[in-house]
């Protein structure tokens, strides 16, 4: 659905009806670059944490003597069932988890952008071969699929679980930068750029893909999320790179080892809390980017509403 | 009917394409370790020979070329032979699979259902009614469509089951009592299964209502909305019969991805609960090595969402009929 505001987004420009504001209209300009704002903001916590964090946390891996204990001063979040501190383990956990999630988001960007924007471009044949193979890959559900694979391979590192959460990704921004290429390949300087004999690569990297940036930005930041609830799930299933430290095998682990059942929240809650927290920024940074190129979406008193 | 023919064209060459992918994947990856699969079910009891074929197919170990291998697996996967489970041997991969599939069936279909039909109506009400604490809120529902659905699983059932003893713990219904369609019964699995269902609408609602939300705001500047009001349309009329009604179809468009995400979420969220569907039944396949039943798994879900899938693009072919009309 979010893909839909996108395409709102930049198909449809600002119809202005007349008194359809009440309040400055600067009002909510500044709105939503302060939704954008607070969303970068959250994503670039997240990023410091998983960059600097881990030099000023002990070791996450370290055994202390007390165990199970609640957050303290010692351990802002307390430990695990073999006294390891929670708070190391989450910032450390920033790291992996972050790491599968721009990754996978990157490759599977990259695969979009191959077949969305190729397909559109070339049109005829090789667009609806390949319109029908991002469509085929789209209704196949991805976990199933991602937990088989992983089963198969046995594998507990981070190549293969990258690969095969981007492989299996790809499909919805694909859609999207396809439905994009064919109407911008109609405009004006493409006919014109093709008129005057570029090649086809340049047109598509110097023409169309720039001007589709914001949609390849904005796919990427959903990859992200997509990748890193993927990532968490899988290794909640015992499956994927659950021998490091991610916000995902932090859960494994607490689950695994009944932290529930002791009543140990401070164990299970804050590697969930960080992924929705990073899900949203991520999400807000989204919408704050897609207000600023569709206005009628922050446009907020309308002449009926009450 | 051309819409309606070609809608279900698609979905038979994406079933063909999982069917496939399926009997290739344990032929594509390498050194796979299911070649010891096979000697360790013979070990453990009688295979009957035409089970026995089937596991070597789907396991690729048949005999022959991939070609024939192929057809003979098309053939066993028509017939409805998956091979026998290692985790429940030597009870076939079907018989698991028909004893999880309902409870799964009846909770993501109901929930999923729930969820859209709610977060719908608010979309339709936000977009509607649009204040400044309105508008405040929405960019809450954000959170919610990134919470991991097994970690609110985790906190609800802290929350509800533990803290307060509201909720049962795991199960899908009470020890005590045998599955029938009896009173007691239904109403213990209905008992059950209130945890996990607001687990998939919680999680679900916020996507459907910012996608309805910003369709609205979208819908509610044509001109076609604006002429009803100037007739002097009555307001729900105009809220329910002019602009919902189209803003609503790109929601049922994108159901695909949405419903992706829905079951993805809920296979996983099923182990939290210990709820005895197919999500829960994977797991206990993944932790036992058990390709047949994983794999039989994965084909269901597959069929299960392509079919659902279709239901919902005839539903969108009659609720929109352009695309009837689109050649």
């Amino acid at each position: 659905m979010s893909t839909d505001n996108i395409l709102v987004g930049t198909a449809q420009e600002p119809a202005l009806t007349p008194g359809a504001t009440s309040t400055p209209p600067r009002r909510w300009w500044r709105r939503g670059s302060l939704r954008l704002r607070i969303g970068l903001g959250i994503v670039a916590f997240f990023v410091l944490m998983a960059v600097v964090g881990p030099f000023f946390v002990g070791d996450p891996n370290a055994f202390h003597a007390a165990i199970l204990q609640g957050p303290s001063a010692r351990f802002p979040l307390g430990t695990t069932n073999t006294g390891q501190d929670v708070f190391a383990q989450l910032v450390y956990g920033s790291r992996g988890t972050l790491e599968v999630g721009f990754l996978a988001a990157a490759v599977a960007t990259l695969i979009s952008i191959l077949i969305g924007i190729g397909g559109g471009y070339l049109g005829g044949r090789t667009d609806d071969a390949l319109s029908l193979l991002s469509n085929v890959v789209l209704v196949i559900p991805a976990l199933p699929l991602i937990i088989l694979v992983s089963a198969y391979l046995h594998s507990k590192s981070l190549l293969p679980l990258i690969a095969v959460i981007a492989f299996t990704s790809w499909a919805a921004s694909a859609r999207v930068l396809r439905a994009q290429t064919l109407s911008v390949r109609q405009r004006d300087y493409v006919l014109a750029a093709r008129a005057s004999g570029e090649k086809s690569w340049r047109i598509v990297l110097v023409e169309i893909l720039p001007n589709e940036l914001p949609i390849v930005t904005a796919q990427f930041l959903f990859g992200v999320i997509f990748a890193i609830l993927t990532a968490a799930g899988l290794a909640f299933l015992g499956l994927g790179n659950i021998n490091s430290i991610t916000w995902g095998s932090m859960l494994y682990y607490a689950q695994n080892d009944e932290a529930l059942t002791v009543g140990a929240w401070w164990w299970f809650v804050p590697p969930g809390l960080c992924i929705a927290i990073l899900g949203a920024g991520l999400a807000l940074a989204n919408f704050g980017l897609d207000e600023v190129s569709n206005p009628r979406l922050r446009v907020v008193s309308r002449r009926r509403a009450r | 009917m051309w819409y309606g023919l070609r809608k279900l064209g698609f979905y038979v060459v994406a079933a063909w394409a999982a069917v496939t992918l399926n009997f290739l994947l344990p032929r594509l990856i390498p050194g796979n370790p299911v070649q010891v699969l096979l000697a360790r079910e013979q070990g453990q009891g009688p295979v009957s020979p035409q089970e026995a074929h089937s596991l070597a197919l789907l396991l690729g170990l048949g005999h022959g070329n991939l070609i024939t291998q192929y057809f003979q697996y098309l053939g066993q996967i028509l017939r409805g032979h998956f091979g026998l489970s290692i985790t429940y041997f030597p009870t076939p991969v079907t018989t698991v699979i028909a004893h999880a599939l309902p409870w799964t069936l009846t909770l993501v279909g109901v929930s999923t259902v729930l969820g859209a039909v709610l977060g719908v109506a608010l979309g339709t009400f936000a977009g509607w009614k649009r204040s400044a604490w309105v508008d405040g809120l929405i960019p809450s529902t954000t959170f919610l469509t990134a919470i991991p659905y097994f970690w609110l699983a985790l906190v609800l059932l802290y929350a509800f089951g533990s803290l307060i003893h509201l909720f049962p713990l795991n199960g899908a219904y009470s020890a005590t009592l045998q599955p029938a369609f009896t009173g007691p019964f239904i109403a213990s699995a209905l008992y059950h299964s209130v945890l996990p269902a607001a687990t998939i609408v919680i999680s679900s609602v916020g996507a459907w209502l910012l996608g309805m939300r910003n369709m609205m705001v979208s819908t509610l500047a044509e001109d076609y909305v604006v002429a009803a009001e100037a007739k002097g349309l009555p307001k729900r009329r105009v809220m329910w019969g002019y602009a919902a009604r189209n803003a609503v179809l790109p929601s049922v468009a994108g159901f695909a991805i949405s419903l992706g995400f829905i079951v993805s979420g809920s296979i996983v969220m099923e182990v939290v609960f210990s709820y005895p569907g197919i999500g829960y039944t994977l797991l206990q396949a993944v932790q036992n090595d058990d390709y047949p039943l994983m794999q039989g798994i994965f084909l269901i879900i597959s069929l299960a969402v392509l079919g659902a899938n279709l239901l919902v693009d005839m539903l969108y072919g009659f609720i929109d009929p352009r695309t009837r009309a689109a050649r």
